[in-house]
Order: C-alpha cells, then sequence, then structure tokens
C-alpha cells in the first residue's frame, strides 16, 4: 500500500492539470467534483499509505520512493525522490486531511464568486506543492515545493483581484516571504559546497562528523536556515506580511495561513534538527524569536476588530510556541501542538468565515453579537475551537499540546524559566483574547441579521475539526495525567528525544495548575470586560498604546521608515539613471562639437582664406619658437 | 650696385602679403583672382631669389612649373567666376555664403 505514496502528490497536481486545460468549460458541479475529490481521494490514500508503512516499518525505518532522477550534471544530481518517516507522515496526514475538509467546505462557500474554477486550480496547485515540501527527500525538491507554495500564497491572497489592496497584500506577502527565501537558499548553497549533495539525510549523517557543534560554518548554515524559516512561519522579525493577507477568502486563511504553509517554517527546522543541535546559538535564538513573537501576536491580538486578524495574529502567537518548542529541543511537542493547531485554526478560520458569509462580507466584530442563537452549529464548533485555543484545561487538545510546550519550556536542558515565563504570559493573553472574539461575535445585542443559511458542505468539515480538537490530545499526556505518550513515541522514531533536566517532584504539576488557571482567568477576564457590554456597532476608537498595538507594534511603520521609503527615495533619485547620463553625456558632447565645426563652413570665400593665413601664421610661428 | 638677397626676399614678402590682404579684403571675384596670381608671382620670385642665391637652376624650373599651373589655375578660376554670373548675377563673393554650417 506504501507503494502508493506518489499519488498523494500526483493527485493534486492532477486535479490542477484539469481544472487549468478545461476549467473554463466545466460547469460549477465539474470544477467542484474535481477540485474536492482529487484532494479528498489524495487524503484516502494518504490513510492508507500510512497504515501500509505503520504496519511496514514498526520500527520507523524510513521508506524511499525514487520516481525519476531530475538533474545530473558534474556530480549535483538530486532525485525526484519522497521520503516518508514519521514525521513527514504526520505532516502528509494532517496537510492531505485539513486540506479535504476545507476544499469541501470551499464548495459552497465560493459558490457565488467568479473564478471558481481558478479558485480549486489554485488550491489544488497549493496543496500539491505542500505535499512535495513535506515529502522532498533532498533540499532543492523541498525548495520547489516551499517557493510553489509562496507562489499559491501570492496567487489565493490576490484572489479578488479587482481590488488593488488585495494585490498589495498579495505582493507584500511575497516580497517579504522572499527576504527569508533568500537566506535559506544561500545556506544551501552553503550546505552543497561542504558536503557535495542536498539529500538531507546524507547531510545530516555526515554534519555531526564534518563539523564541530558551535562552529562556524554549522552556526552560519543554521542561521541561513532559520532565515527561511521565520520568512515562512511569519515570525519577529519578518512577520509583517500575514495579517495583510487576511485579504485572501476564509478557506484560503484557513489552508494556507493556519493550518499548513505557515507551519512549513516548523517543518524545515524540525527536518534539519541536527544543524540546529550543531549550532546551540542559533536554537536559543529560534526559541527567543518563538517568545517574542507569541507575545507580540498575543497583545497585537488583543486590539483588532477584524474577526480574521484576530485569527491571524493568533496563529503568528501560536507558531511563536511551536518555534519555542523548537529552540528548547522539545521536536514532538512542536509537532504535536502543529497538528492539534491546524486542527482547531482550520475550524476557527472557516467558522468565521462562514460568520463573514452569513452576514454579507462584514469583518469587524463590533457589527456582529447575539449570533449564537441565530448560527448554532457555527456558534458551538468555533466555541470548542477557542476553548482548544485557549487551552481550556483537561477536556481540550489545545491544553495538552501547549501544556507540553510550555512544560518543555522550563524543564527541557535548554529551557529556562524566562522562556517558561513569555509562554505563560502568551497563554493568558491567548484566553483573554479569544474569549474576547467570542463574547463581542456571538453574544450581546445583534447588531445585523445573518442573511444566509450556512450549507451542509460547510458544517461537516466544521463539525469533524471540532471533535478532533477534542479528542485529539488524548493520544499524548502529561506525565502525571495517565502518561500517554504515543504520538512522542511515533515522532521520536525519526527526531531525538527531549532532554530533560532533574526538577522538583511537583513542579509539573505546579506549571500545569498554572497554566489552566491563567487561561480561565483570561476568560473569566474577557467575560467581564466583553460579555453583554453595549459597544457601539463602529470601528473602536483607539487612544495611542491601542493603535500602536493595533498596528501590530507599528512594525509596518518602521519598515516603511528604515527601508521602504529609503529606497524610493533613492528610485526617485536615480529616475533617469545616473550611469546612462555618462553615455548620453558623450553623445551630446559629440553633437555638440559636430555642430561648432560644421558652424565653420559656412560658405564664405574670404573667411577661408583668412582662416588658412592665421593656420599658416601659426605654424610658422611654432616652427620657428618652439 | 648689387642687391642683397635679403631685399629680394623682402620684396617678395611684401608682395605676397599685398596679394593675401587683397584676397582677404576684396569682395569681387575677379580682383580676388588677381590678388591669388599676385601672390603666386611672390613665390615664383622667392624661388629665383634662391635659385640665384645658391647658383642652381632648380629655382627656375620651379618658376616654369608655378606658371604653368598659374595658367591652369587663371583658366578654371575664369571659368567658376562666369558660372557664378550666370547664376547669382553677381561678381560679390559673399552672395553665395548660403552653406549655413
Amino acid at each position: 500500500m506504501k507503494e502508493l505514496l506518489w499519488l498523494v502528490v500526483a493527485l493534486p497536481f492532477a486535479g490542477a492539470l484539469i481544472l487549468a486545460l478545461t476549467g473554463k468549460k466545466l460547469s460549477r458541479m465539474a470544477v467542484a467534483i474535481v477540485g474536492v475529490g482529487s484532494i479528498s481521494l489524495a487524503a484516502i490514500i494518504a490513510v492508507g499509505v500510512g497504515l501500509g508503512f505503520l504496519h511496514d516499518n514498526p520500527s520507523g525505518a524510513a521508506f524511499d520512493q525514487t520516481l525519476w532522477q531530475w538533474i545530473d550534471v558534474f556530480g549535483f544530481s538530486p532525485r525526484i525522490a519522497l521520503h516518508l518517516d514519521a514525521v513527514s507522515l504526520t505532516f502528509v496526514f494532517v496537510v492531505t486531511f485539513v486540506a479535504a475538509l476545507i476544499h469541501l467546505y470551499s464548495a459552497p462557500f465560493m459558490w457565488k464568486e467568479e473564478g471558481y474554477a481558478r479558485f480549486f486550480l489554485y488550491m489544488n496547485l497549493f496543496v500539491g506543492f505542500m505535499l512535495l515540501l513535506v515529502l522532498a527527500d533532498n533540499l532543492i525538491l523541498l525548495y520547489l515545493g516551499w517557493e510553489g507554495v509562496g507562489l499559491c500564497s501570492y496567487l489565493l491572497i490576490g484572489f479578488w483581484y479587482k481590488d488593488p489592496a488585495n494585490g498589495y497584500a498579495a505582493r507584500k506577502a511575497f516580497i517579504v516571504t522572499r527576504v527569508g527565501d533568500t537566506a535559506m537558499v544561500i545556506g544551501l548553497f552553503l550546505l552543497f559546497t561542504n558536503f557535495h549533495t542536498l539529500n538531507i539525510q546524507a547531510i545530516l549523517i555526515a554534519a555531526p562528523d564534518a563539523w564541530p557543534v558551535g562552529s562556524g560554518l554549522a552556526v552560519t548554515t543554521a542561521f541561513l536556515l532559520l532565515g527561511g524559516a521565520i520568512g515562512k512561519s511569519a515570525q519577529f522579525p519578518l512577520q509583517v506580511w500575514l495579517p495583510d493577507a487576511m485579504a485572501g477568502p476564509s478557506p484560503v486563511s484557513a489552508l494556507i495561513h493556519a493550518a499548513t504553509m505557515v507551519t512549513a517554517g516548523v517543518y524545515l527546522i524540525a527536518r534539519t534538527h541536527v544543524l540546529f543541535s550543531l549550532a546551540p546559538v542559533v536554537q536559543s535564538i529560534v526559541a527567543v524569536i518563538g517568545a517574542i513573537t507569541l507575545i507580540m501576536g498575543g497583545l497585537a491580538a488583543l486590539y483588532q476588530h477584524d474577526i480574521k486578524r484576530v485569527l491571524a495574529y493568533s496563529t503568528m502567537s501560536q507558531i511563536g510556541y511551536m518555534f519555542l518548542a523548537l529552540g528548547v529541543g522539545a521536536w514532538s511537542a512542536a509537532i504535536f501542538h502543529f497538528m492539534i493547531h491546524a486542527f482547531f485554526k482550520a475550524l476557527l478560520f472557516m467558522a468565521a468565515g462562514t460568520v463573514i458569509w452569513v452576514m454579507r462580507d462584514e469583518h469587524n466584530m463590533f457589527r456582529m453579537g447575539g449570533l449564537w442563537k441565530k448560527l448554532p452549529v457555527v456558534f458551538w464548533t468555533f466555541l470548542v475551537g477557542a476553548c482548544a485555543l485557549s487551552a481550556l484545561p483537561l477536556i481540550t487538545a489545545g491544553f495538552y499540546s501547549k501544556d507540553e510546550i510550555l512544560w518543555l519550556a522550563y524543564a527541557s536542558d535548554k529551557g529556562s524559566a524566562i522562556l517558561w515565563l513569555a509562554g505563560i504570559i502568551g497563554a493568558f493573553l491567548t484566553a483573554l483574547y479569544t474569549f474576547r472574539m467570542v463574547f463581542l461575535t456571538f453574544f450581546g445585542s445583534a447588531k445585523a441579521e445573518p442573511t444566509q443559511r450556512p450549507d451542509i458542505g460547510m458544517t461537516i468539515p466544521l463539525v469533524t475539526l471540532a471533535v478532533l480538537s477534542l479528542v485529539g490530545g488524548f493520544i499524548q499526556l502529561p506525565a502525571n495525567m495517565g502518561h500517554v505518550t504515543l504520538f512522542a513515541d511515533f515522532i521520536q522514531q525519526t527526531l531525538p528525544v527531549t532532554v530533560i533536566r532533574s526538577v522538583g517532584r511537583y513542579t509539573e504539576l505546579l506549571a500545569q495548575l498554572m497554566a489552566g488557571i491563567l487561561a480561565l482567568v483570561g476568560a473569566g477576564i474577557a467575560f467581564k470586560l466583553y460579555y453583554n457590554k453595549p459597544f457601539p456597532a463602529a470601528v473602536p476608537v483607539r487612544n495611542g498604546w491601542q493603535r500602536f498595538f493595533y498596528q501590530g507594534w507599528d512594525i509596518d511603520q518602521l519598515y516603511d521608515t528604515l527601508i521602504v521609503n529609503p529606497i524610493v527615495f533613492l528610485s526617485r533619485i536615480d529616475k533617469d539613471d545616473v550611469i546612462d547620463r555618462c553615455y548620453s553625456g558623450l553623445a551630446y558632447t559629440a553633437t555638440w562639437l559636430n555642430g561648432a565645426l560644421s558652424a565653420t563652413q559656412n560658405g564664405r570665400l574670404r573667411w577661408y582664406a583668412m582662416v588658412l593665413a592665421i593656420g599658416t601664421i601659426i605654424t610658422l610661428t611654432i616652427l620657428y619658437y618652439p | 650696385m648689387t642687391i642683397m638677397t635679403e631685399q629680394e626676399i623682402g620684396l617678395a614678402a611684401i608682395l605676397f602679403f599685398l596679394g593675401l590682404t587683397g584676397v582677404l579684403v576684396r569682395r569681387n571675384v575677379i580682383f580676388m583672382l588677381m590678388s591669388v596670381e599676385v601672390m603666386l608671382n611672390a613665390a615664383g620670385l622667392a624661388f629665383i631669389v634662391g635659385g640665384s642665391a645658391w647658383g642652381k637652376a632648380d629655382g627656375q624650373v620651379m618658376l616654369i612649373f608655378i606658371l604653368a599651373m598659374a595658367a591652369a589655375e587663371v583658366s578654371v578660376g575664369l571659368a567658376l567666376i562666369i558660372q557664378l554670373y550666370h547664376k547669382f548675377k553677381s561678381d560679390d563673393a559673399d552672395s553665395v555664403d548660403k552653406m549655413s554650417g
């Protein structure tokens, strides 16, 4: 069964190809069948492949499938080959499963839009590239998928391209991630010059022998790869593109900017974990970046009024948790949180998308309110997602995944109390902004009436993901609560085990209690501040600090001042191209000399004679008085 | 009374500059042609003086060349002057400055 692995990647591409060639002629129903069908089939085959892999490789030995030789020049010979191990299987499972649900949701959601076939074409293409990214056995194929998902992200953010603002948001996302990608490419060059191969497993085996821990090359390479990861995963300081990426349709935000693409950075770091272990400095930078981003995103989310922007900042913040986990060496905790986050954040985005859909493109939470009676399915699923996001203790999956990260941020050998503190402050902020969103959107007085009912195709994915957001956590429970380690055992077939330093006996329980209580306190404060309060149905008035947080800590303004404006200024000066001026100067001089010389050819005979005489006199003078 | 070589050369120079001045200040083309003839003869005189000073016949040979060339030049020059007069009904050299660079 696992030999069908190539089909998992090929099916989305095939769907995209069919839609690209015949999309204009197909009816909407046929487009939906091709678009949703290809991904669903890929998901079903992925389950089969996963079962086959678990059955044949119980010890976790990787399964490689070489499709064909891609390039072969001067020792540079990457293959089109797929590498399936515990980590990539987890990603393949999450990507195909969540993508299939989101495609199913998109079919009714986008029904009335122009470019229905174009939408499914881009979405299928995206899933294909994302699967290529997580299954690639060499870094150059991974990079192909990496740029492919970036391209699809650009195309889908700018899907409603008739509004120039959406095009601007798409370009911003593309260019900002390109900054990180450039660093990553240089990292790949470094790896190739040192190891003469880009095969990931070969590099991971060769690196510890070639590079001592903390050597300059290891640190540089890890740092450059980290650059690519933070660009793609919207981490500080390259996080500015993610909130604007919400210009795309809601299913796009759910699939690309919450569940899959933005976690590609997490995947890259987990995949090349040996390089990061060789560069402890960079690994602690990963943790610090995660800690900074999770607090930044949490505070920014607290002051938004656009429901999707709350979720965008929340995504940044949650990926910050994954980076924090990677930074302290809690590899399996990061992957676990990625999986649970994919479930509840895709759920939240789709539920928010449904709310926006039934309210006819209303994004402002202050203009909603009182929806819980009118949209019961959406409300209850959204509430489950919100509980999982704010990690309400014991019942939600989010609690188990986030608690593991928080615990290891303190207890792992690379952890510290400061990282734990940042995580726990972030957990409090998460509960606060999440329930602020819930209370503003679904409670209080109704400010507008929903105009359409959500379709059955939209509610099925919501309910499925809501169930997963509740029970998904029970495959991995903390040591003092049942100690189930199914997920960690599975991931640790591929990634190293987290080293835990010795801590007091009740420290873990204390940390769990604090995390749980803070989440409840955050939800309680949100209840106190936002439940049934008569807010005006408009964009809230903000004072200086609130505006600072609302604009994402003014990082955009900072970059405008530091980078964008100087470049615009320089290009305005150089509008006429300074170098070109030198060459046009030559031409001007030649033309001027031509004019001066031809002016002497005036047709006056006596003038010619005079010039001859003067010339003779000058020549004679020079000859006699040299 | 012997005539000094320097005086002879001086005479040739004076004649040459008289001719040059004529070319430069006269506007009538016939007078300009005549002035050119004066300059040619000044040059011829200089050759004769040189030949006699060194006791060689070369100077006289050069004079014969110059006379032959002057005859040819005058015939061409007069033909041009007739064409000029035909076209512009004028013998003023400045009336044909229609080239403007």
